[in-house]
């Protein structure tokens, strides 16, 4: 499998107060556990678990996933622009492996 | 004769003994569980644990989500819940529920006042024909409940 990488799409410039969509995608498996590959042994459970998103340090959303959430997760949600800076996400497996991305966003008032 | 008797005897021994044997192994084959799937008693419990005695109510919930998905492996959905998404009035939290698949829980999702808005796009895998359950509970205490059914064409899990 290629690596995992977390892809984000944020609007770079935006009015303050404005209500911003942010959308979000990783090529992830997340294997259930449940599946059998092709010698017929299951295929051990391997999926994120945590995601969080922070706007200049501050957390803004955060979800809990299971494994009935699709493969290469996507998730859109909603940010208010308060200020400039950086919104960061994170994704977190239950390996323990973290995958980190980070947007740039101008505030103009 | 007697040979004749005795071969009837033998056959309806050998077929007992032979319809015993797959009555053994059809039921053991059933009660094998190799794909347990969730029952709506099951998220009756995961929405009551959450829910801590307060009484759900109606409404408030958009679930939009396809009336027939063609593939289970990812069906689109898209909850809103209506909130002003204030300090004093919030959104805390979307919790997204499946009665039919292995795992019931699909996804909890926690907003804070700086989401803006209290909606959310994901993608969820449905094994079956089955009914959507979201929880949505509110800065106040109360919470909110919403139920669709998805017919599947092609089960994903």
């Amino acid at each position: 499998m290629s690596e995992v990488q977390g892809r984000v799409r944020v609007q770079r410039v935006a009015y303050k107060g404005e209500i911003v969509e942010v959308k979000t995608t990783i090529n992830h498996p997340m294997e259930n556990g449940t599946r059998k590959d092709k010698e017929g042994n299951l295929i051990p459970k391997r999926y994120i678990t945590h995601f969080k998103c922070t706007y200049n340090n501050k957390e803004v959303f955060r979800a809990e996933w299971y494994p009935s959430i699709s493969a290469n997760p996507f998730l859109s949600f909603f940010v208010t622009a308060i200020e400039s800076g950086n919104i960061d996400f994170e994704w977190r497996e239950d390996t323990g492996k973290v995958f980190k991305k980070s947007a740039e966003i101008i505030v103009e008032s | 004769m007697l040979v004749q008797e005795c071969n009837v005897k033998f056959c309806r021994r050998n077929f007992l003994i032979t319809s015993f044997a797959c009555a053994i192994v059809t039921f053991n084959w059933h009660l094998k569980p190799h794909v347990v799937h969730a029952t709506e008693a099951e998220v009756d419990a995961l929405v009551n644990e959450r829910l801590n005695g307060v009484p759900a109510k109606t409404g408030k919930i958009i679930l939009d989500i396809p009336e027939v998905a063609e593939n289970g492996a990812s069906v689109q959905f898209t909850v809103t819940v209506e909130s002003p998404m204030t300090e004093q009035d919030y959104v805390t939290a979307i919790h997204v529920f499946t009665e039919g698949n292995v795992t019931p829980h699909v996804a909890s999702y926690y907003f804070t006042p700086s989401s803006g808005k209290a909606r959310l796009t994901s993608r969820f895998r449905l094994a079956r024909k089955q009914h959507v359950r979201v929880l949505a509970t509110m800065s106040d205490g109360s919470a909110y409940v919403a139920r669709r059914e998805v017919t599947v064409a092609v089960g994903g899990c």
